[in-house]
C-alpha cells in the first residue's frame, strides 16, 4: 500500500505524478476531450429522443445481428491491441508486429461493414434530412454521429498502418504503442455507447 | 538546449514558449484595437443614432450609407465586436499569450511538454484571427447573428445578410479557434503535471499558474461540446437537417422545410462552453492579480491554500450553471431553481477569493507601482461587477433583466474589465522580464485613470438602464417613448466609452517608448520571489541553465532574521527558514 508520504513525494515536483512521460498524460487528456465531443453528440442526440413524439423502431430499420457483428468485430480489436501492446512491453517484437496488423484488419473490416450498412440505409431512402421511417432527426443524427465515429476509426487505421511500419522496421518505443492502444480502446469505448444509445435503446 | 539561429527560426517559426506567448500577446493587442474600434462604432451609433458620421459613411458605404448605419451593420459590427474581444483579445493576450510566456518558466521548466504542438497551436491561431477579420469583406457582410450564434438566426441563411456567408466563415474560424485553444489547453495541462521542477510541490505553485492550471482544464472539457455543436450548426446550413431548426419557421413569407429540431438544444450546447469559457478568461486575471498583490504589499498572501481550493471549487461548480443563461428560454421552474441554487453557490467560493486579495492588501506596506494599482482595479472590478451577478443567478430577478444593459454592464465589468485589468497588471509587471525594460511608471498611472474612472461610469450607469428596461442589441432606441429617459443617457456613456479607448493611446505610446528607452529591468526589478526572476531579461533559450530546486512557496516576503525582505524560491533552508 502506498503511504501519503509517497503520494506527497510524487506530487512534489520533478517528476510526473502518474509514473507516466507527458506524453501519456496528454494522450489521456486529448482522450477526455474527445470523449466530450461525442458527449456532444450523445447529448444531442437524448435531447431530440427526448422531444420527439414518436421515433422510429430501431429493430426494424436495422439489421440487428449485423450490428452485433460489427461491435463484435471491433472489441475483438481492441483485444488484439491489449495483446500488441502486452508484446511490446515483453519485448516481443515480431509478435506485437503480428497483433498490430490483426487490429489494423479489425479495423478495416469494420470500416468495410459500415459503408455496407449505410449503403443499404442510403438505398433505403435515408438521408440527412429525412428517411422513410418518420422523425428527420433520425436520420441526421444516425449520419453525423457514426460519421463521426467513422472518421475516428478511420484514424485509427492510419495510425495502426504507420506504428505498423515503424515498428516492423524497429523505429518505434514501447510508449508509442501504448499511445496507440490508448486511442484505439477510446474509439471502441466510444462505439460501445454509440452501440446501445442509437442501436438498442 | 540549442539555440536556433537565423531570425525566422528564432522569433518567427519558433518553438520557444516565451516567443510564442509574445506572438499571442501581440496578436491579441491588434485584434484589440479591432475590437475597441467596433466598440468605438456602437457608441457613435447609440449616442447619436440619428447624426450623420459622413467621414465613416466614406469610408463604410455599404454599412453606413450617408454615415447613418443600418440595422444590419449594427447587428454585425455588435456580433464581432464580442467575438473579436473574448476570443480573440482576451484569450489570445491573457490566457494563451501569459499562460504559455508564465507557466514553464514558474515551474521551473525549459520549455512546455510538446512545444512542436505549440508552435502549431498558435500558427492556427493567427489562421483563424485572419479568417475572422476577413468575414467582413464577404459577401452579406460579417455574420450578425452575436458572439453566442444562436439559431434560427445563424442557421437560416436568408434571416439577415451576415447569416449568409458571413456565418459561415465564423463558423469556419471558430473551428480554427477551438482546435488551437485545445492543443494550447492539452500543452498546459500537461506541462503543469509532468514539468514541474524538483520541489515544485502543487502548493508551492504560484497562484498565476493554478489559475492557468484550471483555466486549461475547464477550457478543455467545455470546448468540446461546442465543436460537436458546430459541426451540427453547418450541417443545418448547408446540408439540410433539422437540429436546432422547429418546424413551420416562417422567413421572408416563406415556410422553411426544416422539421424537429430544436433551438433550445444550441443553447444548452452552447452554455456548456460558454459558461465555463467565462472562468477561463477571468481566473488568469485573478491568478496574475493575486500573485501581484504580495510583492508590492512585501507580505504573503492572505489565505493562500484556501485561494487554491476556490479556483478549484469555482471551476467545478462553473461546469454544472450553464442553465442561468436560459431562465427565459424556456425552463422547468424546477430546473431554474437548480440552476440559479448552482449559480449562487459560486458566490461563496469567489467571496472567499475576494476576501483574500483585499487580506493581501491589508496592513502591507504598499508599494503603489503600476502593476499594483492594476490589481487593486482588478479587486474593485470585481467586487461591484460580481454583485451584479448575484441578480443575474436569481431566475426570479433575472426574468425581469435579462436581455438588457444590466448583463450588458455586468459582464463588461467582469470577463471585460477584471480580465483587461489583470492583462494590463500582467502586462506592466512582466514586461522587464519580456524585453529587459521597465515601462514607463507615470504613463502607466495616467493609463491607469484615464482607463478606470471612465471605464467603470460606462458600465456602472449601464446596470442603471437595464433597471429601466433597456433592451440589448436594439440598434437604436429613439422610437421608444418608456425609454425616452434612459436613451438620454447614452451620449454621455458614449462619450466616456470612447474616452477608455483613447485612453489605451497612452498605454501603447509607454509600450513602444518602453521598447527601447525604457529603464533597464536587471533579473529581478521588483524583489519578487518567484522562479522567473531568478533568470536574466529576457531570459535565454531553455530558461534555466541548470534545473532549479524549489525549496519554499512563492511567498515568503519579511520572514524574520532574513536581511532582504524577499527570498527567492530556489534559496536553500540555511539562507532562510522554510516556512512552507
Amino acid at each position: 500500500m502506498e503511504t501519503t508520504a509517497h503520494i506527497a513525494d510524487r506530487w512534489g515536483g520533478g517528476t510526473c505524478p502518474f509514473d507516466a512521460g507527458w506524453k501519456k498524460v496528454m494522450m489521456w487528456s486529448f482522450i477526455v476531450t474527445d470523449g466530450l465531443l461525442f458527449a456532444g453528440f450523445l447529448g444531442g442526440y437524448g435531447y431530440a429522443r427526448t422531444m420527439a413524439t414518436v421515433w422510429p423502431d430501431q429493430a426494424t430499420v436495422f439489421t440487428l445481428p449485423f450490428i452485433a457483428a460489427m461491435t463484435f468485430v471491433l472489441i475483438s480489436s481492441s483485444a488484439t491491441m491489449a495483446s500488441a501492446v502486452w508484446s511490446a512491453r515483453h519485448n516481443q517484437r515480431a509478435a506485437a508486429v503480428r497483433y498490430v496488423w490483426l487490429t489494423l484488419a479489425g479495423a478495416v473490416l469494420f470500416l468495410g461493414m459500415q459503408a455496407y450498412e449505410w449503403t443499404h440505409l442510403i438505398n433505403e431512402g435515408a438521408t440527412l434530412s429525412s428517411n422513410p421511417w418518420g422523425d428527420p432527426l433520425f436520420g441526421a443524427y444516425f449520419f453525423v454521429t457514426t460519421g463521426f465515429h467513422g472518421s475516428h476509426v478511420l484514424i485509427g487505421a492510419i495510425v495502426l498502418l504507420v506504428l505498423g511500419i515503424n515498428l516492423a522496421r524497429g523505429r518505434t518505443t514501447t510508449e508509442n504503442v501504448e499511445m496507440a492502444g490508448l486511442y484505439w480502446h477510446f474509439v471502441d469505448l466510444v462505439w460501445v455507447f454509440i452501440f446501445t444509445c442509437y442501436y438498442l435503446l | 538546449m540549442d539555440e536556433p539561429r537565423g531570425f525566422l527560426r528564432r522569433y518567427v517559426f519558433s518553438t520557444d514558449h516565451k516567443v510564442i506567448g509574445i506572438q499571442y500577446i501581440l496578436t491579441g493587442l491588434v485584434m484589440g484595437l479591432f475590437g475597441a474600434g467596433l466598440a468605438v462604432l456602437i457608441r457613435l451609433q447609440l449616442g447619436w443614432p440619428e447624426v450623420p458620421k459622413t467621414l465613416l459613411g466614406v469610408w463604410l458605404p455599404n454599412g453606413m450609407p450617408g454615415g447613418i448605419m443600418t440595422p444590419e451593420f449594427y447587428l454585425a459590427v455588435v456580433t464581432m465586436h464580442g467575438t473579436i474581444m473574448v476570443f480573440f483579445f482576451i484569450s489570445y493576450v491573457l490566457v494563451s499569450g501569459f499562460g504559455n510566456y508564465l507557466v514553464p518558466l514558474q515551474i521551473g521548466a525549459k520549455d512546455m511538454a510538446f512545444p512542436l504542438l505549440n508552435m502549431l497551436s498558435f500558427w492556427v491561431a493567427l489562421l483563424s484571427a485572419v479568417v475572422m477579420l476577413l468575414s467582413f469583406l464577404v459577401e452579406g457582410g460579417a455574420a450578425a447573428a452575436g458572439w453566442t450564434a444562436y439559431p434560427p438566426l445563424s442557421a437560416v441563411a436568408s434571416a439577415v445578410p451576415g447569416s449568409a456567408l458571413g456565418q459561415s466563415v465564423w463558423l469556419l474560424s471558430m473551428a480554427l479557434f477551438i482546435a488551437s485553444f485545445t492543443m494550447s489547453g492539452l500543452n498546459i495541462v500537461a506541462t503543469v503535471f509532468s514539468l514541474r521542477a524538483p520541489g515544485m510541490s502543487m502548493m508551492r505553485l504560484p497562484l498565476t499558474v493554478w489559475s492557468y492550471f484550471i483555466a486549461s482544464i475547464l477550457g478543455v472539457l467545455a470546448f468540446p461540446p461546442l465543436t460537436a455543436a458546430a459541426i451540427m450548426l453547418l450541417f443545418d446550413r448547408h446540408l439540410g437537417t433539422s437540429f436546432f431548426l422547429p418546424a413551420g419557421l416562417v422567413i421572408g413569407g416563406t415556410v422553411l422545410p426544416h422539421q424537429g429540431g430544436s433551438p433550445l438544444l444550441w443553447q444548452h450546447l452552447f452554455w456548456f462552453l460558454g459558461h465555463p469559457e467565462v472562468y477561463v478568461l477571468i481566473l488568469p486575471a485573478l491568478g496574475i492579480a493575486a500573485d501581484i498583490l504580495p510583492v508590492f504589499t512585501r507580505k504573503p498572501p492572505f489565505g493562500y491554500r484556501w485561494s487554491v481550493y476556490s479556483l478549484i471549487a469555482v471551476g467545478a461548480l462553473s461546469m454544472v450553471v450553464w442553465g442561468h443563461h436560459m431562465f427565459v428560454s424556456g425552463m422547468s421552474p424546477f430546473t431554474g431553481e437548480y440552476f440559479s441554487l448552482a449559480t449562487l453557490t459560486i458566490t461563496v467560493p469567489m467571496a472567499i477569493y475576494g476576501v483574500n486579495m483585499l487580506g493581501s492588501v491589508w496592513g502591507g506596506a504598499v508599494r503603489l507601482t503600476s502593476p499594483m494599482v492594476w490589481s487593486l482595479g482588478v479587486i474593485a472590478l470585481f467586487g461591484s461587477g460580481g454583485f451584479g451577478g448575484i441578480y443575474l443567478g436569481n431566475a426570479t430577478a433575472d426574468m425581469q433583466l435579462h436581455d438588457t444593459y444590466f448583463v450588458v454592464g455586468h459582464f463588461h465589468l467582469m470577463i471585460g474589465g477584471v480580465t483587461m485589468f489583470g492583462m494590463f497588471a500582467g502586462i506592466y509587471y512582466w514586461f522587464p522580464k519580456m524585453f529587459g525594460r521597465l515601462m514607463h511608471e507615470g504613463l502607466g498611472k495616467a493609463h491607469f485613470w484615464a482607463t478606470f474612472v471612465p471605464f467603470f461610469m460606462v458600465f456602472f450607469a449601464q446596470h442603471f438602464q437595464g433597471l429601466q428596461g433597456m433592451p440589448r442589441r436594439y440598434y437604436a432606441f429613439s422610437t421608444y417613448e418608456y425609454l425616452r429617459e434612459a436613451a438620454a443617457q447614452n451620449g454621455v456613456i458614449s462619450m466616456l466609452a470612447i474616452a477608455v479607448v483613447a485612453g489605451q493611446f497612452i498605454f501603447l505610446a509607454n509600450f513602444l517608448w518602453s521598447l527601447f528607452r525604457g529603464r533597464v529591468a536587471g533579473e529581478d526589478p521588483w524583489q519578487a520571489t518567484t522562479l522567473e526572476w531568478t533568470v536574466p531579461s529576457p531570459p535565454p533559450h531553455g530558461n534555466f541553465v541548470a534545473q532549479p530546486i524549489v525549496r519554499r512557496w512563492p511567498y515568503d516576503y519579511s520572514v524574520d532574521g532574513v536581511s532582504h525582505d524577499y527570498v527567492p524560491q530556489t534559496a536553500t533552508a540555511s539562507e532562510a527558514a522554510v516556512t512552507s
